[in-house]
């Protein structure tokens, strides 16, 4: 009888085993996704960087090997030195701008009101609608003669009757509204990142900081901030990678201009590997930020690591 | 120091009632215990004392002054959470610095006074440390070192030893007391575990349903219960009743001695019952009986505690004669539950 019950144990099948093994299951199920990175992300990354270092152009099928040649030339070109600029200056403003008001609108939406679920989802609409066609909305807003902002500020009389904002075709006033166009993007997915940090902090915490005698500002900045700080680093990168990489508001609202005042690296690495065909130019613009980027994201994520909470 | 009073204090959350109509007057310098099931509404009242809840109706007063309009930090009130509530990205010190900067004490007198409260809770090697370095006694320690400092008149403490384990808490528990005692601030204390309210409490409100039963000092309660839910809520295993006419009838269960082992002494009037064994159960230093009284209520359970030291052999299915003394008989009203004058019963026959 008892021989016969342990016969009987069928010995685990293939899958079962794969199904209870620590080692190999893990890796089986993240294959599909490393695959997909390595595909979409790692091939034109490699690709880039090999362009890079060659001539190639959509011009000649000659390939010749060039060592830095082209990131020598990409430095000496002035108007590189103003897209980067620009990349930059546009990233920390908008981020900035961000931060502050990505903190003042999550603040405001943690308190319970009426309709707040709407509010919210009000506040994440741009982040759902697609870059492109958010960017083409700012472009008829904007536009120089039908702007309803134009209007706006003539119904407020900052503007008189006849007054005229070129809003893209002067360089300040394009490069503000780009920054605005960009800030408008980000600031939905900041203001939910910051709203669960927010969320995520217990009631007693704030009440035993309201026992202890902390007012507003002691409250907010000694116990608010820097206990939602490892998550608002987080949403701070995601938004200045956005912000350095992005080129569809730039190229839909000015395509760069007035007169390249409003390039930024994407846009320039764009026009001038894929519309000028430089293959090889665009690549070590495209490839400039990366390494930045890269040790902006390290010392990001360590920052947020030792900041950790509980 | 300062006395805390409560007058016909309300609050309501939609049409539910947690706290319905609380007078209550602490003494200068008492130790207070705010005693009953959970959800009863004890936080609430803590929390509308604290003001970090806005009461309905009723005021509070703290020290002669009333405060209802007062914000937490006007009202010299410190208080300890259930979860310490420790600030995790601030050090021992900072958060025990924490309430001095923010009421603006100059630096120079704010190391002294974090060192002075570090050493009378023996915390001064973790002072370095984040929350999450410390144990859970450590985490309570640093909580009550935060709640002390500033020398508040008033301390609230709701549950501030239900996270610790059975053994840590008993020396907790001692430990609070003495400082209580030693520092004489008038505290509440907050708790469901009746144990901890008859250790530490001068005197122990016993809530139920947003009201307090009965004040009084813990031996009152227990033994002079003002109705069953006190009663029964008090002692372990609960009180024992049984129906009669109009009235309940109570016995705690370890009131009642084998008649073979009392040794007489005192002019006590003594009841005897006639008690069916049912089950036995040996918690070590007591044995429990489960059975029934067989002439007075047959059909209800009966328990009785016989402590291990009393040598006496029982069986189950047998019945033997128990005596109580006729004080510790207690009789209630069958309707209301309010505790009614001695109707003995025993007398008539
Ligand atoms: N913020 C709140 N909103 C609605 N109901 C609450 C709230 N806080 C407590 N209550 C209710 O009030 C009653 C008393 O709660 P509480 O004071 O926490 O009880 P206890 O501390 O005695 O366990 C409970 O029924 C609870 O559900
Ligand atoms: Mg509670």
């Amino acid at each position: 009888m008892s021989a016969d019950a342990v016969a009987a144990a069928p010995p685990p099948g293939f899958f079962s085993r794969l199904a209870d093994s620590e080692e190999w299951l893990p890796r089986i199920l993240l294959a599909p996704a490393i695959l997909y990175i390595v595909a979409s992300v790692g091939g034109p990354f490699i690709a880039a960087l090999v362009y890079g270092l060659t001539d190639v152009s959509i011009s000649s099928t000659a390939v010749h090997f060039v060592g830095l040649a082209n990131f020598r030339s990409v430095i000496e070109d002035p108007g590189f030195h103003r897209a980067l600029r620009n990349t930059l200056f546009l990233a920390f403003v908008s981020q900035g701008l961000v931060i502050v008001l990505a903190s003042t609108l999550a603040i405001a939406l943690q308190r319970d009101f009426r309709g707040k679920w709407w509010v919210r989802l009000l506040i994440l609409l741009p982040w759902v609608a697609p870059i492109s066609l958010g960017s083409i909305g700012w472009l008829w807003m904007l536009d120089s003669i039908y702007s309803v902002l134009t209007w706006m500020l003539r119904w407020a009389h900052f503007l008189g009757p006849w007054d005229r904002v070129a809003w893209l075709g002067r360089p300040n006033l394009a490069m503000g509204s780009i920054i605005g166009v960009q800030v408008w993007r980000t600031l939905p997915l900041a203001t939910v990142i910051l709203l669960g940090g927010l969320s995520s902090i217990p009631q007693d915490i704030h009440d035993q900081a309201e026992i202890d005698g902390a007012r507003f500002w002691r409250h907010l900045l000694q116990i608010t901030v820097p206990l939602v700080l490892p998550i608002q680093l987080v949403a701070i990168l995601f938004g200045f990678v956005f912000a350095t990489t992005d080129m569809i508001v730039v190229w839909v609202l000015t395509r760069g201009g007035p007169y390249d005042t409003t390039q930024v690296l994407a846009s320039m690495a764009f026009f001038r590997g894929i519309d000028g065909g430089d293959l090889a130019g665009g690549a070590a613009i495209a490839l400039f930020l990366f390494p930045v980027l890269a040790i902006a994201a390290v010392v990001l994520l360590r920052v947020a690591r030792r900041t950790e909470v509980t | 120091m300062a006395i805390v009073e409560t007058k016909a204090l309300r609050k309501e959350w939609g049409d539910h009632t947690a706290v319905d109509g609380v007078d209550l007057a602490v003494r200068e310098g008492e130790f207070l215990v705010l005693l009953g099931p959970s959800g009863c509404g004890k936080t609430t009242l803590l929390r509308m004392i604290a003001g970090l809840e806005k009461q309905t109706a009723g005021d509070i007063v703290i020290g002669n002054r009333i405060v209802n309009a007062l914000p937490p930090r006007e009202r010299k009130i410190a208080m300890v959470f259930q979860s310490y509530a420790l600030y995790p990205h601030l050090t021992v010190a900072k958060n025990i610095s924490f309430p001095l900067r923010a009421q603006g004490m100059p630096r120079a007198q704010i190391g002294p006074a974090v060192e002075k409260a570090a050493a009378m809770f023996g915390i001064e090697r973790l002072l370095h440390r984040k929350p999450r370095q410390l144990s859970g006694g450590e985490r309570q320690r640093v909580a009550l070192a935060r709640a002390m400092v500033r020398e508040p008149d008033v301390f609230l403490l709701d549950e501030p030893l239900s996270n610790l384990d059975a053994k840590l808490r008993t020396s907790a528990r001692d430990e609070l007391q003495q400082f209580q005692r030693k520092l004489g601030t008038t505290t509440i204390y907050v708790t469901h575990d009746q144990i901890e309210a008859m250790g530490l409490g001068d005197r122990i409100a016993v809530m139920s349903k947003g009201k307090i039963r009965q004040l009084g000092p813990p031996q009152e309660v227990y033994n002079e219960p003002a109705d069953t839910f006190v009663a029964g809520f008090l002692g372990s295993p609960p009180m024992n009743f049984f129906k009669r006419g109009d009235l309940l009838i109570g016995m705690r269960p370890e009131d009642l001695l084998p008649r073979s082992a009392y040794s007489g002494g005192g002019g006590d009037k003594l009841v005897t019952v006639k008690f069916r064994v049912g089950r036995i159960e040996n918690l070590g230093a007591d044995n429990l009986l489960y059975g029934s009284l067989t002439d007075l209520a047959p059909k209800e359970r009966f328990i009785i505690d016989v402590p291990s030291a009393i040598n006496f052999p029982v069986e189950p299915g047998k019945d033997y004669d128990f005596v109580i003394k006729a004080s510790d008989v207690k009789f209630f009203d069958a309707q209301s539950g309010v505790r009614t004058s001695p109707k003995p019963f025993w007398e008539k026959s």
